[in-house]
């Protein structure tokens, strides 16, 4: 799969961009205030969260070309551990303090997806898919049967998102403002480092690295540090998942949900960071009203047509889908 | 003493399993780059067709030919139809046998649904063995051993003195010089895709037999040929055995003597095999 370089806005673009990015911060900000209550979690927190831990995985796969299963693993490996040194329902939590429990999690699930990296980085390509594939079924089933931490299969429920000064972040509100926040860093920090110095080094090392290692660049450590990045990254939305789900078992790092989330990045785009949200507003938009399209039952099969028509018509994914469009357009006009 | 060499019958018999789902996924990735997840669905579909042909003929070796010949045939069309067309794109064919999976998981859910089925075996291979120290012994599963002998062994004639094979083996080292050389490869590749979705077919009517068939074993299947491979180096039919063998064990000895973490041990496998040796115990620089 072809994935273009990520290239800098021109000056004449600048303005255009700045309108488009405007407007679509207005959209997002006013959005709460509109919609239903459903529309505000189920599918707009709903869609930031996937899109948060899809944005991990687009980032390994766009800047760095190392496509890894293993990005929802990372974030429940963070989801657990909120629940784990929190508090939940089933009285197994540590107790902790909401804060130094996140910070933790967060700690623990870099760490975790840090000795990912490490494992994958010795091999490459479509190697890494293999490897991170058995990873990511390996700590699914390693939390399904393992009860004295994870509580095997049924997990935990129970969680919620903390109340900071009377403010409670579980309404519905606060909440999607919450995730919003966090999607925007996210996605922001994406963006910038794709022209920082780590972030272009790691381009071209995706796209040539024994020549970046003749220059004298530390191809491996480069590589280890994207999946540092990418875990953090991945843990934001791992610990924003089980908030808003209020539970956490092994099916939620299952294989389905997993595929999910590369679903939600090919289909995206994987050369550029928005696509992960565009792939996640149009999985989560499927998902709940795929109802009406098909029976319930038959959502897999619809998503895995469109994931598969898609991949097989436009390997960019719907961005590349629309820049052939805009191109095909403008070549008419021509 | 008896357990112990229970278990390593019992590891031998399911590395022979694994030996027969991940040699075909080997010799694909091998030969062109693609690693098929869509194997462990060729797998479960082999097996469920064979349980239909078998519920219509009442025989279980029509039933084993129909999972193999089914499979190659849609391996064939897979290869020819899609495959072909995006050469040499090894993420986009990956992602693409993502999307086949989901598809065909989904369409096994709709035509067999959750039920669980259990394979009829002819009268020849039902009821037990006796050997020496553990006694007794299913006669099937000693089947499945010889059965992973015998495909073995042919393959290993296949790819060793016929002309094809011998192709095959260039292919693997060197698909350019041998396509340069006249050979077409695109039949080759055809052929190859047909044989290792057959024997997944295959594999799906033997396994369902030994134990039975439902949604879900399609991914158990693809976990442990991929571990296998990995293991013991892709592209190589020598590597899937001993990675079979050493999976197998290991998962049997991890189930007889700490039942909780038999899983884990195939991963601790795989890490160290990864650490030490990245390309596999037979496999050639990538």
């Amino acid at each position: 799969m072809t994935m273009q370089a990520i290239q800098p806005p021109g000056v004449a673009n600048d303005r255009a961009i700045a309108v488009k990015y405007i407007l679509l911060i207005t959209f997002l900000l006013i959005y709460p205030w509109v919609a239903s209550p459903f529309w505000i979690v189920q599918i707009g927190a709903q869609t930031l969260v996937l899109g948060i831990i899809a944005l991990s995985l687009t980032f390994l796969a766009g800047y760095g070309g190392m496509v890894s299963f293993a990005q929802l693993s990372v974030a429940g490996c963070a989801g657990y551990m909120t629940a784990i040194l929190g508090f939940n329902s089933a009285n197994l939590g540590m107790g902790w303090h909401w804060g130094p429990a996140i910070l933790a999690a967060i700690a623990i699930a870099v760490i975790f997806g840090t000795i990912i990296g490490i494992l994958s980085v010795r091999t490459e390509g479509i190697y890494t898919i293999m490897i991170t594939l058995a990873i990511s079924v390996g700590f699914f089933y390693f939390v399904r049967q393992n009860y004295p931490i994870f509580n095997g299969w049924t997990g935990f429920s129970g969680l919620a998102p903390p109340v900071i000064a009377g403010l409670n972040l579980r309404d519905p509100i606060p909440f999607y403002y919450l995730c919003l926040v966090f999607a925007a860093l996210a996605y922001f920090a994406v963006v910038y480092m794709g022209r920082s110095t780590f972030g272009l080094a790691l381009q071209g090392i995706r796209d040539n690295d024994r020549r970046m290692r003749a220059l004298g660049f530390n191809v491996i450590a480069h590589r280890i540090f994207a999946y540092s990045i990418a875990a953090l990254i991945a843990s934001l939305g791992g610990i924003l998942m089980v908030w808003l789900n209020g539970r956490i078992s092994s099916g939620t790092v299952g294989v389905g949900p997993t595929i999910d989330i590369l679903i939600i990045s090919v289909v995206g785009g994987l050369g550029h960071p928005i696509g992960a949200f565009i792939g996640s507003i149009l999985f989560t938009l499927l998902e709940n009203f795929a109802v009406d399209l098909v029976a319930r039952e038959r959502f897999n099969m619809l998503i895995g047509a469109v994931f598969l028509i898609i991949v097989l018509f436009s390997p960019d994914g719907i961005l590349g889908l629309w820049q052939k469009v805009k191109e095909g357009l403008q070549k008419r006009t021509i | 003493m008896k357990l112990f060499f229970l278990t390593i019958m019992n590891g031998l018999t399911l590395a022979a399993l694994y030996f027969l789902v991940a040699s075909g996924f080997t010799l694909v990735f091998g030969l062109m780059r693609n690693v098929n997840l869509a194997h462990g669905s060729l797998y479960l579909l082999g097996a469920y067709i064979g349980f239909a042909v078998q519920e219509l003929t009442g025989s279980w070796v029509l039933a084993a030919g129909a999972g193999f010949f089914s499979m190659a045939i849609l391996g064939l069309l897979m290869q020819v139809c899609i495959f072909r067309h995006m050469e040499g794109q090894e993420l986009r064919q990956t992602l693409v046998t993502i999307g086949i999976s989901i598809i065909l998981a989904d369409f096994m859910l709709a035509v067999w649904g959750g039920e669980t089925y259990q394979f009829e075996l002819p009268d020849m291979l039902y009821g037990i063995t006796r050997l020496p120290v553990i006694k007794i012994y299913t006669t099937y599963r000693l089947f499945i051993l010889g059965t992973a002998v015998v495909i073995g062994l042919l393959l290993w004639f296949f790819l060793n003195r016929t002309q094809v094979g011998m192709k095959i083996r260039a292919g693997v080292a060197d698909k350019d010089m041998l396509a340069a050389t006249g050979v077409n490869v695109h039949r080759l590749f055809a052929i190859v895709f047909a044989i290792g979705a057959g024997l997944a077919g295959f594999a799906g009517v033997v396994g369902g037999s030994a134990l039975s068939i439902s949604p879900g074993e399609d991914l158990r299947y693809l976990l442990a040929s991929l571990v296998v491979v990995i293991v013991g180096g892709m592209g190589s039919v020598g590597g899937a055995a001993l990675g079979a063998l050493l999976i197998g064990l290991a998962e049997q000895f991890g189930l007889a003597y700490s039942p909780t973490y038999g899983v884990v041990y195939t991963f601790i496998i795989m890490v160290l095999a990864l650490a030490f040796r990245p390309q596999g115990f037979f496999g050639g620089k990538a």
